[in-house]
């Protein structure tokens, strides 16, 4: 089958390629791009570790084709890293809270939260829960990233305040 | 888990979308979130020439009020619907539902039209949709149709909808303002499908009772619905029940889902009558 | 100086010793996406193989062709039973004594069984290669229940044994019999049964379910045909063992193997098995001379690597009317799959099941296991457990809940009155154990306390009227367990894997300016071992754990040791961290004495130094000695700073602990809430508790997930019905309970530092706590035993059948 081109927006930057347009998104970023910090889980869109955001919506890449990405702005773990390369807020307290071991979830669960606390700033833990039911985690019970992410919600409206 | 090849089409209209579904026939499957057939080309169980995408057709996409109906592109995903305001003062129950649907990501992917147009009997807007007497409008070659969300749905993945037609829209004509309503629905997790699901509007004009997953298609009971209307809730709950053919699954054997079901639909029929106003 | 100025404690909270709460240093990478696990690794020219699997549970091959596949474009090789026949590898001896097939040899057994390896350049031409294999199966007769598969006419399914009477582990006594394994004094227990006050009798059923890590397992095998080297990267939780096995079975030496465990994402006990897919991609570099990456997908994961428990445990337990146990008999059917692969040590073909009189002072106790072979995956690995762990905890604190109910009395009380008491330590059990230390009265109370057991009775009292009343449909359950895990296997002298024997291994370095590496024979999969062990060592030594570099996982660079499972981390290679530590200390004590100019024993260890007995102004700081033990001749003194140390444990630990699940129950839909969930661990000497408390939630989530959904579940077709996340039961953020974790410290008396391990733990401890409180709720109605899932159809089920539907 014949290779079509794609060309996307990677974490700010223009990215293109040639692929089958079954290609799913994820294997594209993975494979072609590089791009490794989202992981392959179940493959069946239960799990959330290929989450990336996709023109501002977290999606599971396993069940995007890279064709359905043409043209779209995509943001991964790789990009949600501060510029100057420390930790981002929510990246520093998953990792003050305990809220990972593996670190294999943890890309797709980072990615999402970042959404979620755009959409909702001050969260309680309820929202938390039930704004990361689309990501699995084997290791944590979940309890110290709920924790993370109440954290990293408050540090980042004080950041708001602050800045105001 | 790789799906087989196919060709990619992308069409910036309906228009152009038709014409590529009248080309190649069965060959050719339109993808709106494709949370329902990308897995299902993964595990090799679908396997498509033509996968055309529907997401740069602006027409498809948006929801209307007005004074008497809600019009629903088919391309609005679940996290439009839940989000949207206006929707969730005319229509409630939509969001109610909605938010019991898969999970985030799925639900920013996941479209009305994806939902209720393929005839997966586990998906839960079908239900809602036949509880609301919605209209769905599919257009082929000729032209635009109407079919009755209540006459779209003939067994399991077959529906009225023939295969060169889109699904383009969802018309729902607004229950009487004040209307009671719920979407009650019982599953093992985040993400599954329903062991039991049942929708409930009341209101002076009537009431009206669907159900999901429950049978291979949305099971609606104009019984029940006019035994709640008469305020038999027992008679709304045992029509109901007449009604649906559950199968055994890895949720349970047929009488602990005809248990469930029971309490299901006497939850949400109770709920929708705590709610309704008048 | 700085150091003048800086107190002990100072000095101290410097180091980030063992105590300590300390931040996880992996987690830099991981929160970036920077770790690397197996399926990053990239590598020029690398091929990518992926199975034909068996749509048949019970099957003859009758014909395999490739052509079709082989004319695929990007399809390079594609390799069956007869390719790797003239090899000898088309079988491979498993972990416990037995043979697999590594791709089909004539017949399958069990569905998702590798029929054939499509090598191709990608992932998706290796797909669409599988699609195009066509094989010609004639369907067999299956047997997916272990109690038919022993039936006389049974179908004979393992025909490359037929006629063999003698297996690995003795006699056998049916052509799908594997072993009968026997404890105890099996006589007097029958003497005890007959003449006790009262008997109960119960059968306990632990389902089949699935360690499922979120990352599957996988390699990369590089052949290097200039070199002759072989480097094997993958997801194992034992890369040394994993490379002596290949060495053996390929006859490659084992100098021109290297194995590689890179970051893993989960292992539970998946990941401690040798597999097809290692098997297939070290043959397809060799034929190929290319790097071949297998990585397996989620349905192949929960299809075809192992499986965990699939134990039913027949129980009879003996006491006086006044509550006192006075035996324990139990007769276990394991089924086993269509391969004995477990992964136990060798002398133990039922693990540690033999721990099965649990935390209770139990005078006489028999116990023999049969293993049986049926049409399903192979497996029974340790699943967050150490071997067969868990199911001997859940098996007694189910007894003890069944025989409650047949005294009449309440659980925690004949619980206290059978506990072995702290004087009793060590405490030789009547199955063979000599457990190291408990204080089990003490965290009982603790615990009990916590909950406000008392209250929490009442309160169910009056919930109980109030459901005969009509006043609610809900019932409330209150589960306890009590657990003791034998972990850390193990001794030398009775645990080995394969021959190999279960030490494990600590080497430290201590570089010139007084930061170091150590290495260890584990591999973490989670557990933050360079976190953790780091912080050993900077107690022991006085170095701060941030200056300590940790290595695990590279058989070229690591000592030799078995790997992590069986919680056997902490308590083994954790002991050969502070041994290696020791030595080292013992060389720098030398190092100071020379340096202060006085007398070896002269001078003593101060938190990071060592200071002149009486005179701690005069000094030397670790960093002084390391920088001297290198560039100073010291007469008598081999320059450098280094120690390795191999540790033979001389007793397996056990780790105890407290678990109360406080649960409701909707007796018309079978849904439940965890009201509370509380626990209690005593793992000895807690090297992070922040690590530990992380430990406990993760492990308890599993517990949940067990007892309350999670199933591997197969047809009478021996089809898999539980292969994607939608059917095995994974809880997302909002299933998930809360959890109140809790501890009391009572170390290890033979471990250098008294840890004892704890990963395990609250997976072993939860899963009786969460299915006591089901039976618990149901108990005034006369619930004795209903198996595990409790799911919502099952917990239904039970209210029906006690009438509580109208």
């Amino acid at each position: 089958m014949s290779k079509m081109h794609v060309k996307f927006t990677l974490n700010g930057e223009e990215v293109e390629g040639l692929a089958e347009p079954r290609t799913l998104l994820i294997h594209f970023l993975r494979e072609n791009l590089r791009i490794t910090g989202p992981h392959i889980g179940c493959e069946t869109s239960h799990c959330g570790a290929c989450t990336v955001d996709m023109d501002g919506k977290s999606v599971k890449s396993c069940t995007v084709f890279v064709a359905q990405a043409n043209g779209a702005d995509v943001t991964t773990i790789e990009g949600l890293t501060n510029p100057d390369g420390t930790l981002s807020v929510i990246q520093e307290m998953f990792r003050e809270h305990h809220g990972l071991q593996c670190g294999y979830c943890t890309p797709g669960m980072i990615t999402r939260v970042h959404r979620l606390l755009q959409e909702h700033p001050s969260p309680t833990e309820e929202d938390v829960r039930f704004g990361i039911a689309g990501n699995l985690c084997r290791c944590t019970g979940y309890q110290n990233i709920v924790k993370a992410v109440l954290a990293a919600a408050d540090q980042l409206n004080a950041q708001k305040e602050a800045a105001e | 888990m790789i799906p087989a090849a196919f060709e990619y089409h992308r069409p910036a209209d309906l228009a152009s979308a038709l014409s590529i579904l009248n080309t190649h026939g069965d060959e050719a499957r339109v993808v709106a979130g494709g949370h329902s057939l990308i897995p299902m080309m993964k595990l090799r169980m679908t396997e498509i020439g033509h996968l055309v995408d529907l997401q740069d057709i602006a027409s498809l996409r948006g929801i209307e009020v007005t004074s008497d109906s809600v019009v629903i592109g088919a391309m609005t995903t679940q996290h439009e619907l839940i989000t949207s305001d206006a929707l969730a003062t005319a229509l409630p129950i939509i969001r109610e539902a909605a938010l019991l649907i898969a999970d985030p990501q799925v639900r920013y992917m996941g479209t009305l039209g994806g939902n209720v147009a393929n005839g997966d009997p586990g998906n839960d807007m079908p239900g809602l949709m036949q509880c609301l007497d919605a209209r769905f409008t599919v257009e082929g070659a000729d032209g635009p149709r109407e079919i009755k969300a209540r006459a779209y749905y003939e067994s399991a993945y077959f529906t009225a909808r023939e295969e060169e037609e889109i699904l383009t829209k969802v018309t729902i004509p607004l229950p009487a303002a004040g209307h009671g309503f719920a979407y009650e629905k019982q599953k093992r997790k985040v993400g599954d499908y329903a062991t039991a699901a049942c929708g409930v509007i009341v209101s002076g004009d009537g009431a009206s009772v669907a159900m999901t997953n429950l049978a291979d298609t949305p099971i609606w009971s104009e019984q029940a619905g006019t035994a709640l209307a008469a305020g038999d809730v027992d008679g709304a709950v045992a029509a109901a029940l007449a009604a649906i053919d559950p199968q055994e699954d890895m949720r349970g054997p047929i009488a602990f889902k005809r248990h469930v079901a029971g309490v299901v639909i006497r939850r949400a029929m109770e709920r929708a009558l705590t709610r309704a106003k008048g | 100086m700085k150091d003048e100025v800086t107190s002990t404690e100072e000095r101290r909270e410097n180091l980030k010793g063992m105590g300590c709460a300390r931040k996880r240093v992996e987690d830099v990478r991981f929160t970036q996406g920077k770790g690397n696990y197996v399926d990053d690794i990239k590598m020029d020219g690398m091929l990518f193989g992926d199975f034909v699997r068996s749509p048949y549970a019970h099957a003859r091959v009758t014909s395999i062709n490739k052509e079709a596949a082989l004319a695929i474009p990007g399809v390079v090789a594609v390799l069956t039973a007869e390719d790797l026949a003239p090899l000898g590898l088309h079988w491979m001896p498993t972990l416990a004594g037995d043979k697999q097939m590594v791709l089909a040899d004539g017949k399958v057994l069990f569905q998702g069984q590798e029929v054939a390896f499509v090598v191709a350049n990608d992932r998706y031409a290796a797909s669409d290669g599988v699609e195009a294999v066509e094989v010609d199966y004639e369907d067999l007769p299956v047997v997916t229940d272990p109690f038919k598969a022993l039936e006389p006419d049974a179908p004979v399914l393992r025909e490359d044994l037929e006629g063999q009477t003698e297996g690995a582990h003795g006699p056998r006594k049916h052509h799908n019999h594997i072993f009968t394994w026997e404890q105890g004094d099996e006589a007097a227990t029958e003497q005890v049964m007959s003449t006790a006050d009262v008997v109960a009798e119960e059968m306990v059923y632990y389902h089949r379910t699935h360690p499922n890590p979120l990352e599957t397992c996988g390699c990369v095998a590089s052949m290097d045909k200039v070199t002759g080297k072989l480097t094997l990267y993958g997801t194992f939780q034992a890369p040394h063992a994993i490379r002596t096995i290949v060495s053996l079975i390929s006859s490659i030496p084992e100098h021109k193997i290297r194995v590689v465990s890179p970051d893993i994402g989960g292992g539970f006990g998946n990941k401690v098995g040798a597999y097809s897919g290692y098997v297939c991609s070290v043959v397809a570099s060799i034929v190929t001379g290319k790097p071949v990456k297998w990585v397996e997908d989620k349905m192949d994961n929960l299809m075809s690597t192992a499986f965990a428990r699939d134990y039913w445990m027949k129980g009879k337990i003996a006491a006086t009317k006044e509550g006192k146990i006075t035996g324990l008999h139990c007769h276990v059917i394991g089924d086993h799959g269509g391969f004995d692969a477990c992964a136990d040590p060798t002398k133990f073909p039922a693990g540690f099941f033999n721990i099965c009189t649990g935390s209770y002072d139990i005078p006489t106790a028999y116990l023999s296991v049969d293993g049986v072979y049926t049409n399903k995956a192979p497996g029974g690995v340790a699943y967050r457990c150490s071997f067969r762990v868990t199911e001997a905890a859940y098996f007694i604190e189910r007894m003890i809940e069944v025989l409650a109910i047949k005294l009449d009395m309440d659980s925690a009380e004949l619980r206290r009155i059978n506990f072995i008491k702290k004087e009793q330590f060590p405490y030789q059990s009547a199955l063979g154990w000599e457990y190291d230390s408990g204080d089990y009265h003490t965290a009982w109370d603790k615990a009990l306390e916590a909950v406000d057991y008392k209250a929490l009775r009442a309160e169910q009292a009056q919930r109980i009227e109030d459901f005969k009343a009509g006043k609610t449909r809900k019932l409330m359950g209150v589960g306890l367990s009590f657990f003791t895990e034998i972990v850390g296997a193990g001794p030398v002298k009775n645990c080995d894997i394969l021959g190999l024997g279960m030490f494990d291994s600590c080497e430290i370095r201590i570089h010139p300016t007084g930061s170091a590496i150590a290495r260890l024979g584990t591999i973490s999969q989670g557990q933050g071992h360079a976190t953790a062990f780091a912080q050993i060592i900077a107690s022991e030594i006085g170095i701060p754990a941030d200056d300590i570099t940790l290595e695990e996982g590279d058989t070229d660079t690591a000592p030799y040791g078995l790997g992590t499972y069986g919680s056997r981390s902490m308590p083994v290679a954790g002991a050969a961290t502070a041994m290696a530590s020791r030595k080292i200390k013992a060389k720098a004590q030398m190092i100071a004495a020379y340096l202060l100019e006085v007398h070896d024993d002269d001078v003593e260890f101060d938190v990071d130094r060592f200071a002149v007995k009486g005179n701690p102004e005069r000094f030397k700081t670790m960093k002084e000695i390391a920088f001297a033990a290198y560039n100073q001749a010291i007469p008598g003194v081999e320059p450098g700073l280094e120690a390795v140390s191999y540790y033979d444990p001389p007793n397996m630990t056990y780790p105890f602990g407290a678990y109360i699940c406080v649960m409701e129950l909707d007796v018309d839909t079978g849904e439940h809430e965890i009201r509370k969930f509380y626990a209690l661990d005593d793992c000895g000497t807690r090297v992070n508790p922040m690590i530990i408390e992380g430990q406990v939630h993760g492990g308890a989530t599993e517990g949940y997930a067990i007892a309350m959904g999670q199933e591997i579940a197969y047809d009478e077709m021996g089809n898999h019905k539980t292969a994607t996340l939608m059917d095995f039961f994974v809880p997302t953020a909002m299933e998930t309970p809360t959890y109140q974790t809790d501890f009391t410290v009572t170390p290890s008396p033979h471990h250098p530092i008294g840890a004892k391990g704890v990963g395990e733990s609250p997976n072993v401890g939860s899963v009786p706590a969460f299915s006591n409180a089901v039976h618990d709720a149901f108990r005034a109605f006369g619930l004795v035993q209903s198996h595990m899932p409790h799911d919502h159809w099952r917990v239904w089920r039970i209210a029906d059948e006690l009438g509580l539907h109208g």
